[in-house]
């Protein structure tokens, strides 16, 4: 929890992970570049005394995550979104046995999302049981734009992830997160392009469709989509940290999520260890929209708690103490709040 | 170095001037991509790189390219290397473009058709975001109301950057530019209903947003990547003795 002027704030980080970037795990040349990518990333956007050696970033092991979100940022709950990367690192980019003993040992802390890979087939299907069952899974981040043998990607929408998506739906895993990237196949569409988020999420009310960074660099096709369906959510990942960097984009992005999307639907993440939870809440806090910015309505503090934990912890079913709690209608499909989902339907 | 070399480098720069990232909108001379020139008696031979190894390789290609033919069209300039440095499909991409294997050869399966319906996509979102600019600027500055948004013609404009901005992207996507043609048209040039007006608006200033935002990101990630060298200026060397090259 982080406590401000009175406020209190329950803090769930729907984002992070615990990975292994180092030289002995990587299979190849790409495992190093995505490494020095994922390195270019938080040294771009953290504030200075905030950014790591890269011999610290590569690998920080469970002790570390355990310090940088529960003890030094706020953090009540943290979601692992798994990134396997097979053909990239020997062991997969996460460390699913690491992350998932501390699963085991602080079982209020974490919830644990694994990943399926719909081009393994059948046998995807069936470690998606013994996976949906072992770590009695809620939710599934998925990468489309994963390599996997000649593949470099593929799409929500094709054949095979949809009987992923219905296994899914039979397993009780609700919680679909996506993380868009370049490279996927076919080569000449846009990479980033979200049309596939746009058809499964109509053809899948049952699941909720949290893409991850908001479709950047495709925010207005993300927040289009996000108009047209209830059940898609925006997740603040890689956003966030724009509000050390660039303090005035990050406020016209919030403007036009808040707009688009909703204060319902938007959930706040460090995607550690990009970022360290600490300063981007003690940051988004004392955040406001600017008045030039005329545009757009001042940031309320509500909308505040509704972001930094109240949404996710409603998706997630967390218990939230008393005090923390105002009304959020997150997870509830039925519910439409925002502004320009209003005018796109009237339109 | 003579006279007629620094004209001939002039030429090769204007030549990459041309070049447009088609996600930013914006010259990848400006954008600091263009890394390294080199004339010699036998030709240019310049290198790319881009703020991440994992950047679109769609449009790694396409500016690559873009730049192969921009700088074909520089009269004696003779042979024509373009080479991307530092990214994930670096030896496809390159070896492709020294065989002028064209797009769909370099990539071979992962290609389905060309990419000029993605650079059309790519264009159309420039030009709604520098229509929205247009439109902006006149709400704010000129006592327009949205109602009479519909109302605005090219000639209403005034001159200046902003507007040739417009009407080059506008030519781009095949509109027209008489100064009577509406400003706040679709992607084919029809006139945006009243009605709509307001949140096609809107939604126009997402598009721009968007790739702003996308422009200073891409700026600071190849800043932040290329941090060891001096800086992001191209290094432009010329050891050609004779004026313009005679194959």
């Amino acid at each position: 929890m982080y406590s401000k002027d009175g406020e209190n704030y329950y803090i769930v980080d729907s984002h992070v992970h615990l990975w292994d970037g180092r030289k002995e795990n990587q299979k190849s040349i790409h495992g190093q570049q995505f490494i020095d990518c994922f390195y270019d990333y938080h040294a771009n956007l953290s504030p200075d005394s905030e950014t790591w050696k890269f011999e610290d970033f590569d690998y920080y092991g469970g002790k570390r995550l355990m310090k940088d979100l529960f003890e030094d940022g706020y953090v009540d709950h943290a979601i692992f979104n798994s990134q396997m990367m097979m053909e990239f690192y020997h062991d997969g980019f996460s460390r699913v046995e690491e992350s998932w003993d501390l699963v085991q040992k602080n079982p209020d802390k974490f919830t644990y999302n694994h990943s399926f890979d719909p081009r393994n087939g059948e046998a995807g299907l069936r470690q998606l049981e013994r996976d949906a069952e072992r770590f009695g899974l809620k939710g599934v981040k998925l990468y489309t734009a994963e390599w996997n043998g000649e593949s470099r990607g593929y799409k929500l929408s094709d054949p095979w992830c949809r009987t992923y998506l219905e296994k899914c739906l039979e397993l009780g895993i609700k919680h679909v997160h996506v993380h868009k990237g370049p490279t996927l196949k076919p080569l000449d569409k846009d990479a980033f392009n979200v049309d596939d988020v746009d058809a499964v999420a109509s053809d899948y009310l049952d699941l909720d469709f949290i893409v991850e960074h908001c479709g950047l660099p495709r925010l207005e096709d993300f927040c289009w989509i996000a108009t047209q369906e209830s059940n898609v959510y925006a997740g603040l990942s890689v956003v966030m940290p724009f509000i050390h960097t660039r303090p005035a984009y990050f406020a016209k992005l919030m403007g036009e999520l808040l707009y688009w999307v909703g204060e319902d639907k938007m959930f706040f993440s460090s995607d550690y260890a990009l970022w360290t939870p600490k300063w981007l809440i003690e940051s988004f806090v004392d955040f406001q929209i600017p008045e030039e910015l005329t545009d757009y309505a001042p940031i309320t503090t509500d909308q505040k708690k509704k972001i930094l934990g109240l949404n996710a912890a409603a998706m997630y079913d967390l218990e939230v103490p008393e005090q923390y709690r105002i009304p959020t209608t997150a997870g509830n499909a039925e519910t439409e709040v925002a502004p320009g989902a209003k005018a796109a339907a009237a339109s | 170095m003579t006279v007629e070399t620094t004209s001939l480098e002039t030429e090769v720069l204007s030549a990459l001037d041309t070049v447009l990232d088609p996600e930013l909108d914006e010259p990848i001379t400006e954008l600091g991509f263009v890394r390294s020139v080199h004339i010699d008696d036998s030709g240019v031979s310049v290198h790319l790189r881009l703020p991440t190894s994992f950047c679109s390789p769609n449009f790694a290609y396409l500016m690559a390219s873009d730049s192969v033919d921009a700088l074909r069209r520089v009269e004696g300039i003779g042979q024509v290397r373009v080479m991307l440095d530092d990214h994930h499909d670096s030896d496809k991409i390159n070896a492709g473009l020294a065989a002028d294997a064209g797009y769909r050869q370099t990539f071979g399966d992962e290609a389905e058709e060309g990419l000029d319906e993605l650079r059309l996509v790519f264009q159309r979102k420039a030009h709604m975001a520098a229509m929205e600019r247009s439109v902006e600027d006149r709400l704010k500055n000129s006592g327009l109301e949205v109602s009479d948004v519909y109302r605005l013609r090219l000639r209403n404009l005034p001159s200046g950057r902003m507007k040739d901005a417009l009407l080059r992207r506008r030519v781009a996507i095949g509109l027209g530019i008489a100064p009577d043609d509406q400003v706040f048209v679709d992607q084919h040039g029809t006139p945006v209903p009243t009605e709509e007006i307001p949140l096609k608006l809107r939604f126009a200033k997402s598009v721009r947003i968007s790739i702003e935002g996308n422009s200073h990101f891409c700026r600071g990630m190849l800043a932040t990547r290329y941090e060891d060298e001096e800086d992001l200026s191209t290094r432009i060397t010329n050891s050609r003795l004779t004026d313009r090259s005679a194959s």
